[in-house]
Formats: C-alpha cells, sequence, structure tokens
C-alpha cells in the first residue's frame, strides 16, 4: 500500500519536494517518511478537490505540447544583457506606406506640410490596412517612391526633421471600455504584428464571432539568431507585457492567455512568472517555457506548443480557437492605452560581424539604416549583405539607403565571411528536409514537381501551408535552394 | 536611390544560415564509420582484401570521374560517394576473387547503375549492391569461393587457398556452426566485410550518433530478421551474425537515394527487407538473400513513400471539419 503511495507521489511533480527529504533523512526513519507521504497526499487531495469545484478554470499548460521538425540554430543572442539606447531624431525619415499585410495607405499630408511625432500621415478606406504616422517633427520634403525588396514599388513620405520631437497636440490616452473600443484604438494606434509578418493587428483581434475563439498566445519565442529586441522588451518592461496581456484577455472575454518564451530567455521566464503571481492573475494566465529549437515562435508552431491545437490547413489561428500576438504587440497596447502615442519608434537589434557595437536601439519609424549604422559606430570592415529580421527569414537589402518600417525587429549587417554563396549540388535524398518540416511537408519531392511544372502534384502536397521558415533549406548537405522551390511552388498553385 | 559611398550588398534568398554539412562531409563519415569493419578484415583476410578494397575504390572513383567529363556534366568526384560506393562493394566480395572481376564490377556500379541515371541521388538501386549481383550471376563460382580468416598466413597461402563455406552455407547444409564468439568477432568464412558484427556495430554506432542515419531501417530490419528466424523455429541470433545481414542493415539498406525519405517510409522499407531476407533464407535455394533483399525493396521505395505520405500539419484537421 505504502509503495503504491508513492508511485502515486511520484507521478506529480507537485510531490517531488517529500521525496528529496527522504533522501535526506535517510532510510533509518521511514515512518516519519510515511507520515509525510500521508500528509502530502492530503495536500494533494485537497489541492484537485479544490480544482473539481471550480470546472470552469481554464487549463494552463505546465509544459509544452510536442511540436514537429524544426532545427537547431546558434542563438547568438550577442545584444541580450545590453540595455537599448535611443536613437535620437535622424536629419531625414523616410515614411513607406505599406508597412503591413494589406492595402496600402495613401500619404494624407502633402509636401511642405509641417507635421508633429504621432500625426497621421497615411491611411487607407480598407478594412485590412493600419494607418501611418510622422515619426518625428519637422517638413515633409517629398512624396515619392521607394523600391521594396520584393521588386514593388511604395509611396513615401520623407520628412527633414527639425530636431525637436514636438508631441502631436491632440495625442491623448483612448478610452477603451469595451472590444470594439479596443478594435479601433489599436486601428488608429497604427499598431501591425511585431514578430515580423505585419499583419494590422486590429484586424487579428476582431475576429468574426462563430469562432469560438479562447486563448490568447502571446509570442516570445524569438526563435531567430541574433534577435532580443522581444527580450528586451521582456527585460525593461514587462508591467506592459502582463498589463496588456490581461487587458485584452478581459476587453475580448478570453479564458485564458499563455506566454510562450524559448528556454533559453530564463531570465524573462522568472521575470514575467513572478509578476503573474504577484498580480493574482495565475488562474488565467502562464508563461510557458518552450524548448529551444527554431521555429518555436512560428504562429502555427507556437499554436501547437502552448495548446496542442493544430490551425486547420489554409486557415487562421482563430479557426483553432487562438489569438496569437507577438509580445511587444502586447506591450505596446498596454502603453498605447496609458499615453495615446501611436506605433512611432520601433526597437531593433543590431549585429553581426561587420557592425562595429552590436545593440539595441530603438529607433523612429523610417529612419534609414545607414544612419542606424552611424548610431552604431559604422562598421569594422565592409559589409557584405545586411537583412533586415533574422538570418533565417530575414530579408536581404539591396541598399542601406533603406528606411526600417514598423514589423522590423533587427538589421544584420553580415561581413564577406558568412556570405560564402553555397554552391548547390544534386539533391542526395538524405530526407533531411522532411524531419525538419514544422509543417510536415516534403521538400525533396516538391522541388521535382516544381521542375516539372505539375501543379496537381503540388496541391496534393499542400505546399501552401509552408510558411518559409527556411528549416528545410538550412539542414540540406546539397544546399538545395528548397526555400526558393518552395516559393515558386506556393506561386504556381496560387496562378 | 544612387549613391557612391555606400558598399555593393549581396542580396538572396532567405535562409541566410546553414547548418554547415555538406554531402562531402556526410560521405566522409560514412568512409570512417566504414574503417573499423575494413581494418578487420585486411587482419583476416590479408594482402588480398586490401588489394580488393584500394582496387575498388580506385576503380569506382575513376569510372564516376571518366563518366562526368564524357557527360559533361559537374564533377562529382569530390563528394566521396564513389568511394563509399568501392568500400562497400569490396566488403561485398570473397577475399580471393580475381582482382579483374572486382574492377569490372566497380565500374558496372558507377557507369551503369549511377551514371546512366543521373548520377548521385539519381539511381534506383544501390549501385554497390547491384554489382555484386551482376558478379554473382555472371561468375558465380568465383563469386562463392569463401576461404577461412588467417588463410595468407598459412605456408603455401597463394597455391592452396584454404577453401570454406559461409555460416549460413554450413547451415543449410546442414553441418555444424561456428561459436557465437566466432561468429560475433567475423572468425569464419565470407564477404571481405561481413564477417565482423563488432566492427560493424561500432560503425553504424558512429553513424547514428553523427546522425548520418536514422534507427528506423537497421532496427525494423534487424529486428524482422530476428523475429522471422524465431518463429520458423531457428535460432535468431546465428541469423543475425552471420551472413549479410548486418552489413545490409547498417550501411547499404541506409543508402539515402534509395530507401524512403518519411519515418513510416523506413519502417515499412526495413520490415520489407528483413521479411524476403528471411523468405530466401529458410524456403529459396540461395544460402543468403540479402543482397536481392535491399535490392527488391530499392525498387519499391518510390511505392513505399507514397503509400506512406504523410500528411501536412493542419490538414487531418480539415478534412474531419469538413
Amino acid at each position: 500500500m505504502d509503495k503504491m503511495d508513492m508511485i502515486d507521489a511520484a507521478d506529480t511533480p507537485e510531490t517531488a519536494e517529500p521525496q528529496e527529504h527522504r533522501d535526506k533523512e535517510g532510510r533509518g526513519s521511514k515512518e516519519k517518511t510515511q507520515t509525510k507521504d500521508k500528509k502530502d497526499k492530503k495536500d494533494k487531495k485537497e489541492r484537485k478537490s479544490k480544482k473539481a469545484a471550480d470546472p470552469d478554470a481554464p487549463f494552463l499548460p505546465k509544459k509544452p505540447f510536442k511540436t514537429h521538425g524544426g532545427v537547431h540554430v546558434n542563438h547568438m543572442k550577442n545584444t541580450a544583457e545590453t540595455p537599448s539606447e535611443i536613437l535620437p531624431a535622424p536629419k531625414r525619415v523616410v515614411i513607406s506606406m505599406q508597412q503591413h499585410i494589406g492595402t496600402a495607405c495613401e500619404p494624407i499630408v502633402k509636401k511642405g506640410d509641417i507635421v508633429t511625432v504621432g500625426q497621421k500621415i497615411g491611411d487607407s478606406d480598407s478594412p485590412l490596412c493600419a494607418p501611418i504616422h510622422a515619426s518625428v517633427s519637422g517638413q515633409v520634403t517629398a512624396i515619392g517612391t521607394m523600391l521594396m525588396p520584393n521588386g514593388t514599388e511604395v509611396k513615401t513620405v520623407e520628412i527633414a526633421s527639425d530636431g525637436l520631437q514636438t508631441l502631436c497636440h491632440d495625442i491623448q490616452p483612448p478610452v477603451v471600455t469595451n472590444a470594439d473600443e479596443l478594435y479601433a484604438a489599436v486601428r488608429e494606434s497604427g499598431l501591425v504584428g511585431l514578430g515580423g509578418a505585419g499583419f494590422p493587428v486590429s484586424v487579428k483581434i476582431n475576429y468574426s464571432p462563430d469562432k469560438s475563439v479562447d486563448t490568447l498566445v502571446v509570442n516570445g519565442a524569438e526563435c531567430e539568431p541574433y534577435l532580443t529586441a522581444d527580450y528586451r522588451e521582456m527585460i525593461e518592461s514587462p508591467e506592459d507585457i502582463i498589463e496588456g496581456t490581461r487587458l485584452l484577455t478581459e476587453m475580448l472575454g478570453l479564458r485564458r492567455a499563455i506566454i510562450g518564451i524559448e528556454g533559453n530567455k530564463p531570465a524573462a521566464i522568472r521575470y514575467l512568472a513572478s509578476l503573474i503571481r504577484e498580480r493574482s492573475l495565475d488562474d488565467k494566465m502562464c508563461v510557458l517555457k518552450l524548448k529551444n529549437a527554431y521555429p518555436q515562435g512560428a504562429e502555427k508552431v507556437l499554436i501547437k506548443a502552448c495548446t496542442d491545437r493544430a490551425v486547420p490547413v489554409g486557415k487562421i489561428p482563430a479557426d483553432a480557437g487562438c489569438i496569437v500576438l507577438n509580445i511587444t504587440s502586447v506591450g505596446f497596447i498596454a502603453r498605447y492605452l496609458k499615453t495615446g502615442i501611436p506605433l512611432v519608434t520601433k526597437r531593433i537589434t543590431v549585429d553581426g560581424s561587420a557592425i562595429a557595437e552590436a545593440k539595441n536601439v530603438v529607433a523612429p519609424i523610417g529612419t534609414l539604416v545607414s544612419d542606424i549604422a552611424e548610431f552604431c559606430g559604422g562598421f569594422d570592415k565592409p559589409p557584405q549583405k545586411v537583412l533586415m529580421g533574422g538570418p533565417m527569414m530575414g530579408t536581404a537589402l539591396y541598399s542601406l539607403d533603406y528606411p526600417i518600417i514598423k514589423q522590423n525587429n533587427g538589421l544584420i549587417f553580415m561581413g564577406e565571411a558568412e556570405t560564402d554563396a553555397l554552391r548547390p549540388t544534386d539533391c542526395i535524398r538524405c530526407g533531411r528536409c522532411v524531419s525538419a518540416c514544422p509543417m510536415l511537408l516534403t521538400p525533396v519531392n516538391i522541388q521535382h514537381l516544381v521542375q516539372k511544372r505539375d501543379i496537381d502534384g503540388l496541391n496534393d502536397l499542400c505546399v501552401t501551408s509552408c510558411m518559409e521558415c527556411g528549416c528545410c533549406a538550412y539542414s540540406c548537405p546539397a544546399h538545395r535552394p528548397l526555400v526558393q522551390f518552395l516559393r515558386m511552388a506556393k506561386n504556381l498553385v496560387k496562378s | 536611390m544612387e549613391n557612391q559611398n555606400l558598399p555593393k550588398l549581396s542580396v538572396s534568398s532567405s535562409p541566410h544560415a546553414h547548418c554547415g554539412e555538406s554531402t562531402a562531409i556526410i560521405m566522409q563519415d560514412v568512409l570512417i564509420a566504414l574503417v573499423p569493419a575494413a581494418l578487420m578484415a585486411a587482419v583476416y583476410f590479408g594482402w588480398r582484401a586490401v588489394l580488393l578494397m584500394l582496387l575498388c575504390i580506385g576503380s569506382c572513383v575513376l569510372t564516376e570521374y571518366v563518366c562526368r567529363r564524357v557527360m559533361k556534366r559537374p564533377q562529382t568526384v569530390g563528394d566521396f560517394s564513389a568511394a563509399v560506393t568501392g568500400v562497400l562493394l569490396a566488403f561485398n566480395l570473397p577475399p580471393t576473387l580475381n582482382p579483374i572481376y572486382a574492377v569490372l564490377g566497380s565500374v558496372f556500379a558507377i557507369a551503369v547503375v549511377k551514371q546512366m541515371f543521373g548520377g548521385i541521388g539519381m539511381n534506383f538501386v544501390n549501385p554497390a549492391l547491384a554489382a555484386r549481383i551482376f558478379l554473382l550471376i555472371s561468375f558465380p563460382s568465383h563469386m562463392s569461393r569463401w576461404s577461412i580468416p588467417f588463410f595468407y598466413l598459412s605456408a603455401n597461402a597463394d597455391t592452396d587457398i584454404v577453401s570454406t563455406a559461409t555460416p549460413l552455407a554450413q547451415a543449410a547444409a546442414g553441418s555444424g556452426r561456428p561459436s557465437y564468439t566466432d561468429l560475433f568477432i567475423g572468425l569464419h568464412g565470407g564477404c571481405l566485410g561481413e564477417t565482423c558484427t563488432l566492427a560493424l556495430l561500432i560503425g553504424g554506432m558512429y553513424l547514428l550518433l553523427r546522425r548520418i542515419i536514422t534507427p528506423e531501417v537497421p532496427l525494423c530490419f534487424l529486428g524482422t530478421v530476428a523475429l522471422t528466424a524465431l518463429a520458423a523455429g531457428q535460432n535468431p541470433l546465428v541469423h543475425l551474425l552471420s551472413g549479410g545481414v548486418m552489413l545490409g542493415a547498417i550501411f547499404m539498406a541506409t543508402d539515402y537515394t534509395t530507401c524512403p525519405v518519411n519515418r513510416a517510409g523506413k519502417i515499412f522499407y526495413g520490415v520489407g527487407c528483413g521479411l524476403i531476407t528471411m523468405t530466401i533464407r529458410l524456403f529459396g535455394s540461395l544460402p543468403e538473400g540479402v543482397s536481392y533483399a535491399i535490392v527488391l525493396m530499392n525498387i519499391l521505395t518510390p511505392h513505399i513513400e507514397t503509400l506512406t505520405q504523410s500528411s501536412p500539419f493542419g490538414s487531418e484537421v480539415r478534412n474531419s471539419g469538413k
């Protein structure tokens, strides 16, 4: 009977302590430990009955659920322990009118206008859009166009800064008492998903009521190498994150919020978890330590790790009952509701072997990459490749004369040594791309079908669920350009 | 946005990082894993074994080089895959084979089985095994003349090679078999590289630790052989330790190009290899069936892959929802 008790006790993590005691006390005091066991069991029973008495209590996971695929990347979080530095307003900013997924904004200012920080300078009537605000005070010098790295042209507003950073006079904290007011406020803030994709947050949280959404997943995985911008947010403003999470959960009427953070950020996990306990929010909110694997922060992977749900192919997280928001986005919402200052600055990790001082920089939106590089002490050696974002999913820039946009979270200046172009060799069918794919696709077969332009075959292989995380190409020993093949496959299927 | 002062930048598609592995590194690892068995072959079968291995490697690499030159394709000698084929082919030859046959087999493996189908990654059967079967069918008497280990130490070894039978042939003929220890360390007749189970296991562990191979194929192959032997009332240990099962399960069946890429497929494939091996061993007229089993399963690989295709993450949900 006693043995049974012990086995029972060992099953649950809560009772790990008495076992430790038992080891310390030795085998001589068996009787004593037995009573302890019994006492502990009683405690457990009480706790269990407490749980049973409250069937509405939401389930908060203690361990992440199993996810598929993924690769181990070098974390390279060199800038994790350097506090963010604020970049003073540069002389000139170029603000892109397309800083989100959806319809581009139209400039609502004209050349010669005087603008102030936070003044709206671009907007659109389209539902899928986030307005754009001036990030510096000064005069509009031009309404121009700019070539984006994907080859499309987009309108820009160029502002010559007066260096005063005068705040727009009608900025005031919005009054938010219900969900509708929240959507409106978030839209006016110009917030887009700050994890990198840039989906307008007001649209994301305004899901159709027939979807039974119950969970807010806050994405603090930051699984890309180098990037520490989200980590600095967690260390520098954890209160905003917790407040934002509480507010969103309450306003949207969700049952629980899970903050997923990769295990390589123990300080952030401790910090946020203790804040949740302090504010006794632990009945519907928790911090979940994710495993150290790329891409834990990919939306669908994160949902699987936090809730064990699968987002159906071609559907959105709300179809799996979840809303996923980047941790910096959540912190920003709390700050915006306090101050009313829209999204005009962004924390960006500047790193890479070519830059003199790697650090996190809070820069006005529209600051040119060359100005940020100068703020970081210039270059140690000539940069060969400049990435906007992390090395796994980031975009290579064609020029340093390019402005940062809202959803940028990193600028990686790579030297010549890291830029060695790997020559593709023949596929040896090792299957590493198959075991690395978090979406359970088979890139090895998809590449052949792309070359054959077999659209039906590609449809059968569900190529549209590829998120271009790069795990396949990262792990390919033949250096096959698998992500390009998958992009081509998606375009073939769409056309 | 032209600015003379700004540096010229490279642009490319993501990802901008790579794990650092390459085909050449993988093939080098396979060669390293083959070293213990090669050393044991040299110890047991002397200079003839060394000669056969060097000849096979040399002629495989040379054939690969010539083929690529003739076909005007990028040179692939540097990826070491031809060298791996050479070692594996040598491992599948009897120690006393006339070197000319070894060269013939190497040319067949690389030119016909590998390069004529497009080179590395394109062959539909394992080149080394196909060459072994080619030699076995063409020169059956030469390919089944076995000699006991350390034959080269006897006084008149060159003129009077001591013949023996493989344990499986002995078992088929109903005569006695070597002890388990002799089977395990390879003190019995057989092909160059297949006798020493210990050395093969060391190589297999290395491949597993370096994550060059996954355990599915070897485990399913060996497991099926053992279970089938047990079910047929035979000694499973003898079946595992003798013949080419170990060499086949660890080094031949796991060949990337000719085995399924997905996990379920690998399990199916491994079990299939084991079943065919045991069918030939138990019911066939041949004493050994590993090479035929693997080649047959190689041919089935594309179909296994289609049948065991995993559905993408989230697609089951869509189907059940409709």
